[in-house]
């Protein structure tokens, strides 16, 4: 086994170590075990940069690593576990380990004196172990796994506190609504394999590629895998779960919530771009867009800081789902990544904030902060710039490149402008929002003396991941001059020329074969298919395509800036200067602000017609089930019953009625007899011979005939 | 087609099957008034069980469909029945299940306080009954066992059992019974038109039932076959419980004690499921294929009425009941398709969801012993007073719910895989009992286990040593088994893909 492969083994499965000394042995632990989950976290983070570092000096996109298993087989079926390993795993699995143990670090300050503080821990190992599973895997089988124990991490992890009643429901929303994404993300599996035979993605890309599924079926299946990224990364209509799950405690929000978990959809969706046909893809690209869209306007009416950073990252996740619709796939791998950094940073900010306000979310009763908190307010502005798209931070570079992406996809297929529009509209709310939870809690007066007085700056310990997070917000997306579009070593675009994509599909299995031969064999040059047009750009030509792509991000980057400064100055005037009055601005636009407020009534509708109409249908089967099904098994049983009795009672007066007629009739029978017998011979020898001539009668009668 | 196996006649399925008969014999010679000694004594004597069933595991041949540790002897022999036992892949590991879940379940019931003597005698003797259904392989010796098993089940939920104990007991006795009149009729009209290639004369012997070139004339008409199959059929129907056979299994569990429901949904269900594999499907191969599409429905109907129903109970032991007739939905899918991944996972379903439901009747059992009650609705944050319960009850619900890395997972995903290949609307609409699944079982842990914790159990106590040690055992089966599951999937496979190749079309 390759290095690479065998480190990234280390990387998996030392969390899960970490989760095993916790879980079982935590409570007897120095420090109830914080700093071992740290350590440990902290050697995957270091396994992770060298494998970061040798795919840096590649610089080969296409470059993979691979390696199997045989987990079971059956006949001809089987089922292999792997791991692969290439440009993006690589930069996925810094991001995971990164914030990870950042998260780590800062939870032993925010979570102390909790009395489950090491089975904490515990989760967040268990949380990271199934995390870089999903980052790992070779097949849609072990990914589906993994799929679902990050499902169970958050659910144990949003229902930490699970003694209040809105995290014991929080998390139970979280995992069932995932549910009904999964539902559909196992059934496109369940297409893919029953066309192809194969759970593995090289063997998926080859099958599509060779058109084994096509048509219709082709665009379902993708849709219905997609499903799956609706559900895990909260895209409308399933992303109604997000907000509630900040009922988990801040740090896990930032992990899993924001950095991680929620970006693993996108994750997916980019990993297994070319199953995904044209139509699949602009199903895709829309869901991303209306998604961050709403979203985004939703966060403006927020109060709760972290209510307002949730659909923020809904927002955000839906900007990266479009990225990959577009087929802009390392465009959205790259701003996971920056949206990593800075978002998580912004979580774990809020999470300093409310931990020094005594565990006030409520920005209403903030301001003034950056008095108190320089280090967490820096921090938090450095990554607010950076989610608004202002150059040079980090989103900036991700986000124009998504821009770029969505509006060179509405110039190459006409009419479909809107994912482009949507999403430059949110690029403008997405600033305004931002500024405004900036300028809410940390700007301003103190609009609650009591808890301002109280509050105090975060030790070393929650300090130094925002250091560290807030200056890779800064720096995340390349510095100018000196290593702008690094991203460009790790992840390329199917979709950017027919050649990259191509090879880039091809040399999946390609590679693949490369890593398990021996050094020295010879290379076999007929595996390689031959370079056709790839399915996913076929109309334009090359140059014209490039030429396009050129002018639309030139374009989408001016456009962006402008949103960018329009969303800030805006905010500005409103939160900061109060020259536009926003309450004046609710009151003249009463209808949106309802809609806004209630999150366009997606949980009442839901709670309506959905969860009502199935419980409703569930009391309607239970009661069917034991009037009618039951019913009729106590009929059949009282009708034999009922039987029984009547045959009882036939028996008595009918059967033994009879017996009794019998023998009262042999008595009297018996009286007549007794009357014949009158001792004279002379009447017997009578009866006797009279008897005999009945009896011959009788004989030549059946005789004769 | 099944062989024995050469030189595979051995006496220890034989020992497996009799020795809990001979505890039972000696229990009842005990002095009724030592509970302890009737205690230990029954352990002892389904400890031996379990012993021989880690030996069966060691000994067994997984490269061969053949039956092993083979046992045959004439019994009676006018009428050609013969003491014929062993085991092939299908029934090998719900002898294991069979002895695994009766010594846990003689720890379980250590809290019976009423006529111990009794009851352990009539516990051993239901042992006996269900092993010898599992490794019968002549017809009339499986009715016997299939008969012999019913009544000591329906003494222990009649006599141990809650209020509606006779009620339930008699449900359970007389749907049971009607569908063995159903099988006693099919398996009298194959006594008389099969025949035994070696003497030409009638037979109960199973292997012979198989071979269908043993079939007389009267068997060869299609429509004769479909009735005898659909005969044969509702009877293990009834023990699945296929919808709608199954309302007695509800308020057996109800009634019946904690050991007796672990009993019933661990290992009798499966004896429905296991019917239709040893006997329907190999004997009348023709007719199975006929009957594989309206099977797959009713595992759908199963999946989600059961599920449906699960949702809408207000009492912990009728939820896990329902949700075994959802469980046992995918054991039906699966086997209605005959590919690899279907009827493997089918089989693997039915060894897990015996210890997946086990370990949810056993936590059941736990908080009833404390609470007097199963009302879902009367606890509440048990999470805080008893963490310990609450962590090992989640691990069950969550093996329940189908979640990857634990046993139940495995089956649930071979059956769908293998099902879609055929059918895939009717998969379709199974795999919503994903999320139905889901729905009822976290609903039930945030009602009693998650918010504020309810003061009338605030001390209850924790889960005690004697309740792990019965389910810990079970819990570390379903995590191994989950990760890791190809201990059980070799046992079975070879057997399964040549009952499937049996199977025309």
């Amino acid at each position: 086994m390759d290095p690479i492969l065998s480190s990234a083994l280390a990387i998996l499965f030392l969390p899960l170590l970490s989760y095993l000394l916790l879980f079982f042995a935590g409570e007897r632990l120095p420090g109830r075990g914080a700093w071992f989950a740290v350590a440990i976290m902290g050697a995957a983070l270091v396994l992770a940069l060298g494998i970061f570092a040798r795919f840096w000096a590649l610089a080969d996109p296409s470059a993979s690593y691979e390696v199997s298993w045989n987990w079971f087989r059956i006949g001809a079926f089987h089922v292999d576990l792997g791991l692969l390993v290439d440009g993006m795993t690589s930069v996925m699995l810094v991001v995971v380990t990164l914030v990870s143990f950042l998260v780590h670090l800062f939870s032993t300050g925010y979570m102390q004196g909790d009395p489950r503080y090491s089975r904490y821990f515990g989760f967040l190992g268990w949380f990271t172990f199934s995390m870089l599973g999903i980052v790992l895997s070779n097949s849609v089988f072990f990914l589906y796994i993994f799929w679902e124990l990050v499902g169970v991490a958050s659910y144990v992890l949003i229902g930490f506190f699970f003694h209040k009643p809105s995290a014991a429901h929080a998390n139970k929303k979280a995992f069932i609504v995932n549910r009904v994404g999964d539902f559909g993300f196992f059934i496109g599996i369940l297409m893919f394999f029953t066309a192809i035979g194969s759970f593995h993605y090289s063997d998926l890309f080859a099958g599509v590629e060779a058109g084994v599924i096509s048509g219709s079926a082709l665009t379902w299946a993708g849709i219905l895998l997609f499903m799956g990224c609706v559900g895990k990364s909260a895209q409308m209509p399933l992303h109604i779960w997000l907000p509630n799950a900040m009922e988990g405690p801040t740090p896990v929000s930032a992990l899993i919530h924001a950095a991680t978990m929620v970006a693993a959809g996108v994750y997916m969706t980019a990993r297994l771009f070319p199953l995904f046909d044209p139509a699949a893809l602009q199903f895709i690209a829309y869901t991303g867009a209306i998604t961050a869209f709403l979203a985004a306007t939703i966060a403006i009416v927020q109060t709760d800081i972290k209510r307002g950073l949730a659909y923020s990252t809904i927002s955000q996740l839906g900007y990266m789902v479009t990225a990959v619709g577009v087929g802009g796939v390392a465009a959205g791998m790259f701003h996971l990544t920056t949206h990593a950094f800075f978002k998580a940073c912004l979580f774990l900010g809020s999470g300093a904030v409310i931990h020094a306000m005594h565990h006030e979310q409520d920005m209403r009763k903030m301001g003034g902060l950056r008095h108190k908190m320089p280090i967490t307010f820096t921090a938090f502005l450095m990554s607010t710039i950076a989610i608004s798209g202002v150059p040079p931070f980090a989103g900036f570079w991700s986000k124009d490149a998504i821009l770029g992406s969505a509006l060179a996809y509405g110039m190459l297929h006409p009419g479909n402008y809107l994912p482009f529009v949507l999403t430059l509209a949110a690029a403008a709310i997405t600033a305004f929002y931002m500024f405004r939870i900036v300028f809410l809690t940390f700007m301003g007066e103190p609009r609650d003396q009591h808890a301002y007085d109280h509050a105090h700056e975060v030790d070393w310990r929650m300090a130094s991941p925002l250091i560290v997070l807030g200056t890779l917000a800064v720096i995340g997306g390349g510095i100018p001059g000196i290593g702008l579009s690094w991203f460009d070593r790790f992840v390329v675009d199917p979709g950017e020329s027919d050649q990259i994509a191509t090879e880039q599909m091809i040399d999946a299995p390609h590679q693949t074969l490369e890593a398990h031969r021996a050094p020295g064999e010879a290379y076999d040059e007929d595996i390689r298919l031959p370079e056709t047009q790839s399915a996913h750009s076929a109309e334009p030509e090359n140059h014209d395509l490039e030429h396009i792509v050129h002018v639309a991000h030139r374009r989408a980057m001016f456009l962006s800036l402008f949103a960018a400064g329009l969303g800030i100055l805006l905010s500005w005037l409103t939160y900061q200067r109060r020259i536009i009055r926003s309450d004046r601005v609710l009151e003249a636009l009463p209808g949106v602000h309802r809609w806004l407020w209630n999150k366009y009534y997606f949980d009442e509708v839901y709670n309506a017609v959905i969860v009502r109409g199935v419980l409703r249908l569930n009391r309607a089967a239970a009661t069917f089930d034991k009037v009618v099904v039951d019913g009729i098994v106590n009929s059949a049983g009282y009708l034999t019953r009922g039987a029984a009795w009547l045959s009882g009672s036939a028996d008595r007066y009918v059967v033994d009625g009879m017996v009794n007629a019998t023998a009262d009739i042999l008595r009297s029978l018996g009286a007549v007899a007794q009357s014949v017998q009158t001792g004279r011979v002379q009447n017997y020898f009578l009866g006797l011979v009279s008897g005999l001539v009945v009896l011959i009668l009788v004989y030549r009668t059946m005789w004769m005939s | 087609m099944l062989e024995l196996a050469d030189g595979g006649s051995s006496s220890l399925l034989t020992w497996m099957t009799f020795f809990p008969l001979l505890g039972a014999v000696v229990i009842s010679l005990l002095p009724s008034r030592n509970q302890n000694l009737h205690r230990w004594t029954a352990l002892g004597f389904s400890l031996v069980p379990l012993v021989l069933a880690v030996k069966l595991f060691m000994v067994f041949d997984r490269s061969t469909s053949d039956v092993q540790l083979w046992t045959q002897v004439d019994w009676i022999r006018t009428f050609h029945i013969q003491y014929f036992v062993g085991v092939d892949g299908i029934s090998v590991t719900m002898v294991l299940l069979t002895a695994l879940l009766c010594a846990v379940c003689v720890v379980a019931s250590w809290g019976i306080q009423r006529a111990t003597k009794g009851y352990f005698a009539l516990f051993l003797l239901l042992e006996t009954g269900m092993m010898g259904v599992f490794v019968s392989l002549d017809f009339f010796l499986f009715y016997v066992f299939w008969e012999v098993m019913l009544l000591p089940m329906y003494f222990l939920i009649g006599v141990w059992g809650g209020p509606r104990k006779e009620y339930a007991a008699i449900k359970f006795f007389l749907y049971t019974l009607a569908g063995s009149v159903l099988m006693l009729l099919v398996m009298i009209a194959l006594y008389f038109n099969v025949n035994d290639p070696s003497t030409g004369g009638h037979t109960f012997n199973m292997l012979h039932m198989m071979a269908q070139a043993n079939h007389g004339e009267w068997l060869l008409d299609p429509t004769i076959r479909h009735i005898l199959f659909l005969g044969l059929f509702i009877g293990f129907a009834i023990k699945v419980p296929i919808v709608p056979f199954h309302t007695w299994l509800p308020d057996a569990h109800v009634e019946a004690p904690t050991a007796v429901s672990v009993i019933l949904a661990g290992v009798l269900l499966k004896m429905g499921t296991y019917g239709i594999l040893r006997i329907c499907y190999p004997i009348l191969p023709d007719a199975a294929a006929w009957f594989a599409y309206p099977l797959a429905i009713l595992g759908a109907v199963n999946i989600i009425y059961g599920a449906m129903c699960a949702m809408a109970q207000t009492d912990m032991k009728k939820l896990v009941a329902y949700s075994s007739v959802s469980h046992m939905g995918y054991v039906l899918l699966g086997m209605a398709v005959f590919n690899e991944a279907g009827i493997t996972g089918a089989v693997l379903q039915m060894f897990n969801h015996g210890t997946i439901t086990a370990m949810l009747f056993l936590m059941v059992g736990v908080i009833y012993d404390r609470a007097h009650h199963r009302e879902i609705n009367g606890f509440g944050g048990l999470g805080t007073s008893m963490p310990k319960y609450t962590t090992v009850f989640s691990l069950a619900l969550f093996a329940a719910l189908g979640l990857p890395g634990l046993s139940g997972f495995v089956g649930e995903a071979l059956v769908f895989v293998g099902a879609f290949e055929v059918y895939r609307v009717v998969t379709i609409v199974s795999v919503l009992g994903i999320i139905l699944g889901a729905a009822y079982v976290l609903w039930m842990l945030q009602r009693v286990f998650l918010g504020p914790l309810n003061e009338k159990y605030a001390d209850t106590p924790d889960i005690n040593r004697r309740e792990l040690i019965t389910v810990l055992p079970i819990a570390a089966l379903v995590i191994f088994l989950g990760v890791f599951p190809p201990p059980i999937i070799n046992m079975i496979k070879v057997s399964l893909l040549n009952l499937i190749a049996q199977i025309p079309g």
